[in-house]
């Protein structure tokens, strides 16, 4: 039995969220290896030097947020039905808040590609980051409030599926995935709610015309506060595959439990007072507020790199399971022909390369070497884009025939597939690191400035700029692949032949009961993160609008 | 709570790590005296820069070795910088400040350590030596409109005993 079989209506809502996830990423992953051949001055003929920023807004909106939150919906409402053994409690509920989502991210799609067509007044090539005074048409502002609130009713649903659990189950620990998606979701709220309030009662009245001006700097800094916690709003699902599907995939099972407990609660106390590391070159923020900010940002690697230790380990004892032996011949025992281990080894590998970029980015003074600079997309295309994507995807492989009844189609494909984005990734992102030490900026439409040399630390600017083409190529070409095998799988029928994907997950080898039971009490951890926001982010968000919310003030600028 | 061995060691040189960081960090700005960009430029209004230091924009000159240089960044020029060079001499100690009538931009001498944002409102202050002439291109790293990509500069350091002053 698939799961698809156990859960029919809920199987729908997650194959419809992937649906939506791996088409956004299909239009993003387009965008991205336009502007990967613009930039670098390959080929120049899509789209303008103007229209690039139309075109890289699109990139960031579609795959960092539709493309990313979207897949996780999809696997979270998979995870709890699957780890409770319920269904979700009301599925007219649950179409609402896909609804929601759909058309606030419809809205903002469709008021960016407004951009490309000079006859339609929409306009929003603002980017992801779309900071005050530019200002984009209201559409842009509504679709993503409308988007934000369809996230917050999904995580409702979740914790009503929870609840319903917890009447028939008292006193019993909360399943490894449902305890997961919980605490992603608890850090959601607390850290979406900045991002909510700067849209609603900022951004959105201003662009209507409603209040005259906004304050750049405040705006700035509610934007900082989900951007960064967001951030591991994409990463915290490739987390919940990596400690409860990868290690199966390795042919093994979890090694501890409790200690994946712990670093999901870490998650949620240290995710959101972090967001100044972003703003240590804002002017008007003292120094000691961006200094706090960075130690909480250092402690927030602890998790990650527990996690770092957990899934080699899960590997490792895989691979043993399987007759692997040696300090590291075991390595060879590993399934590296199954597309769903190989994508999240490979991402997992590529992670800790981007983990380790992250410690100078978050680094106060360093930072200064490569603010801006394209090491930062460079680090961020290893995390987001490998770690949470090449992982998505990798999931992708393996539930896609649970959620369909449908048997993997085109595997040969799919088993290349990681390899080719590993292989795009690995040349557009080292070249990218290295531009920007160089101090090329990113978010430019071209490759050169006629007053401006830089000097490359290693290898020269051309070098790095045909790496960086090459790269976003061949990313495109693995993105086009996964698009066949799982479009492929979904709508290419089942066949007569029976599903051969084995759904059950192993126990861990160290089970909640080995953990304390405190690490359950989500009303405790809530608590204590939202004490920690108030003293990174009290004084100075007070400071900000001692002199009115609106001042020092810009009037909109449009774009 | 049963924790591996390997794991309490792995645990405990990660949180070594960390905190070798924040004291490299620490070290940075005790020591070598690496100093943030924070809120000492204070706030302005930007709807009126005119009537400000920033009306007439360019470089002063404060001490014997020491350089006042106030930039306006707007979309899609810095001014001075862009129409014509910024000009200081060497072995000079110079203090940019910065600032914005319209939207948020960004102030990047390629290849040093001045590296900040801009934003309309308030004034970014940082300092920097320079101790030979050379030539440095000035970047908005932050994208500002449609023209972003245009938005550069230049200041040249010049040998001292050709240095002409200001502009």
């Amino acid at each position: 039995m698939a799961y698809v079989d156990d859960f029919p209506t809920d199987a729908r809502i997650v194959r419809w969220n992937m649906g939506v996830a791996f088409l956004a990423l299909g239009i993003g992953g387009l965008f991205g290896m336009i502007q990967a051949l613009h930039r670098t001055g390959v080929f120049r003929g899509f789209v303008s030097s103007a229209d690039y920023y139309t075109v890289l807004t699109g990139h960031g909106v579609l795959l960092a947020l539709v493309f990313t939150i979207f897949a996780l919906c999809g696997l979270f409402t998979w995870g709890v039905t699957r780890s409770l053994d319920r269904p979700l409690p009301n599925p007219r509920f649950t179409l609402t808040w896909f609804a929601l989502m759909l058309v606030g991210a419809l809205a903002a799609a469709v008021t960016i590609l407004g951009g490309l067509v000079p006859s339609i007044p929409f306009n929003a090539d603002v980017l992801y980051t779309f900071y005050a005074p530019m200002q984009a048409h209201p559409a842009f502002y509504a679709g993503l409030a409308l988007f934000i609130v369809g996230t917050w009713l999904a995580g409702l649903d979740w914790f009503r599926a929870y609840w319903q659990w917890r009447g028939d189950n008292p006193g019993e620990r909360i399943p490894l995935q449902t305890f997961m998606v919980l605490v992603t979701m608890l850090m959601w709220y607390i850290s979406s709610a900045g991002v909510a309030v700067e849209v609603l009662f900022f951004l959105l009245p201003w662009s209507l015309g409603l209040i005259e001006s906004v304050d750049p700097l405040l705006t700035r800094t509610l934007f900082w506060y989900f951007g960064h916690p967001v951030v591991y709003f994409w990463l915290m699902p490739a987390y919940f595959i990596w400690y409860t599907v990868l290690p199966k995939f390795s042919g093994g099972r979890l090694f501890s439990d409790p200690l994946a407990r712990v670093v999901f609660v870490l998650f949620l106390l240290l995710s959101t007072p972090v967001g100044f590391h972003h703003q240590y070159v804002d002017p008007g923020i003292p120094e000691g507020f961006k200094f706090i900010a960075m130690t909480n940002t250092m402690f927030l690697l602890l998790p990650s790199l527990l996690t770092a230790f957990t899934v080699v380990a899960s590997m490792e004892h895989g691979a043993r399971q399987r007759g692997g032996e040696g300090r590291l011949g075991w390595l060879r025992k590993l399934p590296w022909d199954e597309p769903a281990f190989a994508g999240c080894a490979l991402a997992g590998l590529m992670f800790a390369a981007g983990g380790f970029s992250g410690m100078i980015n978050a680094g106060m003074n360093i930072n200064y070497l490569i603010h801006n600079t394209l090491w930062v997309p460079g680090h961020f295309h290893l995390t987001v884009g490998t770690a949470s994507t090449l992982t998505f995807m990798a999931a992708g492989y393996w539930l896609f025939p649970q959620i369909t009844g449908n048997r993997l189609r085109f595997r040969s494909l799919a088993t290349v597939q990681p390899y080719v984005w590993f292989i795009g990734m690995t040349l557009m992102s080292n070249a990218m690191h290295r531009a920007g030490l160089a101090g090329i900026p990113r978010r430019t439409a071209e490759p050169q400035y006629d007053a401006v040399t830089f000097q490359g630390v290693v290898g020269g600017v051309s070098e790095m700029r045909l790496q960086i083409a090459i790269g976003g190529t061949i990313l495109f070409l693995g993105l086009v692949l996964f698009l066949i095998v799982i479009f492929g799988t979904w709508f290419g029928g089942s066949g007569n032949d029976s599903l051969r994907v084995n759904g059950r997950i192993p126990a861990p080898l160290s089970g909640p009961e080995h953990s304390p039971k405190i690490l359950d009490n989500l009303k405790l951890w809530t608590a204590v993160a939202i004490v920690l926001i108030v003293l990174a982010y009290g004084l100075p968000l007070s400071a900000m609008v001692a002199d009115g919310l609106f001042a020092p003030g810009s009037p909109p600028i449009p774009v | 709570m049963e924790i591996h061995r390997y794991e309490k060691l792995w645990t405990a040189a990660a949180l070594l790590l960390i905190v070798g960081l924040i004291a490299t960090v620490t070290y940075g700005a005790l020591g070598p005296g690496v100093k943030m960009v924070d809120d000492s430029g204070g706030t302005i209004d930007a709807g009126s820069l005119g009537d400000t230091e920033f009306g007439d924009p360019g470089v002063t000159q404060v001490g014997e070795d020491q350089y006042e240089v106030h930039v306006v960044a707007r979309q899609f020029l810095f001014q001075p910088g862009t129409a014509e060079p910024i000009r200081v001499p060497a072995n000079s100690e110079v203090t940019f400040y910065v600032t914005s009538p319209d939207v948020v931009h960004g102030f990047e001498l390629a290849g040093t350590n001045v590296n900040t944002m801009v934003i309309p409102g308030q004034v970014t202050e940082v300092t920097v030596r320079f101790d030979e002439p050379a030539q440095y291109g000035i970047v908005c790293h932050e994208y500002c409109g449609a023209g972003h990509h245009t938005m550069a500069g230049q200041l040249v350091v010049v040998p001292e005993d050709e240095y002409e002053g200001g502009s």
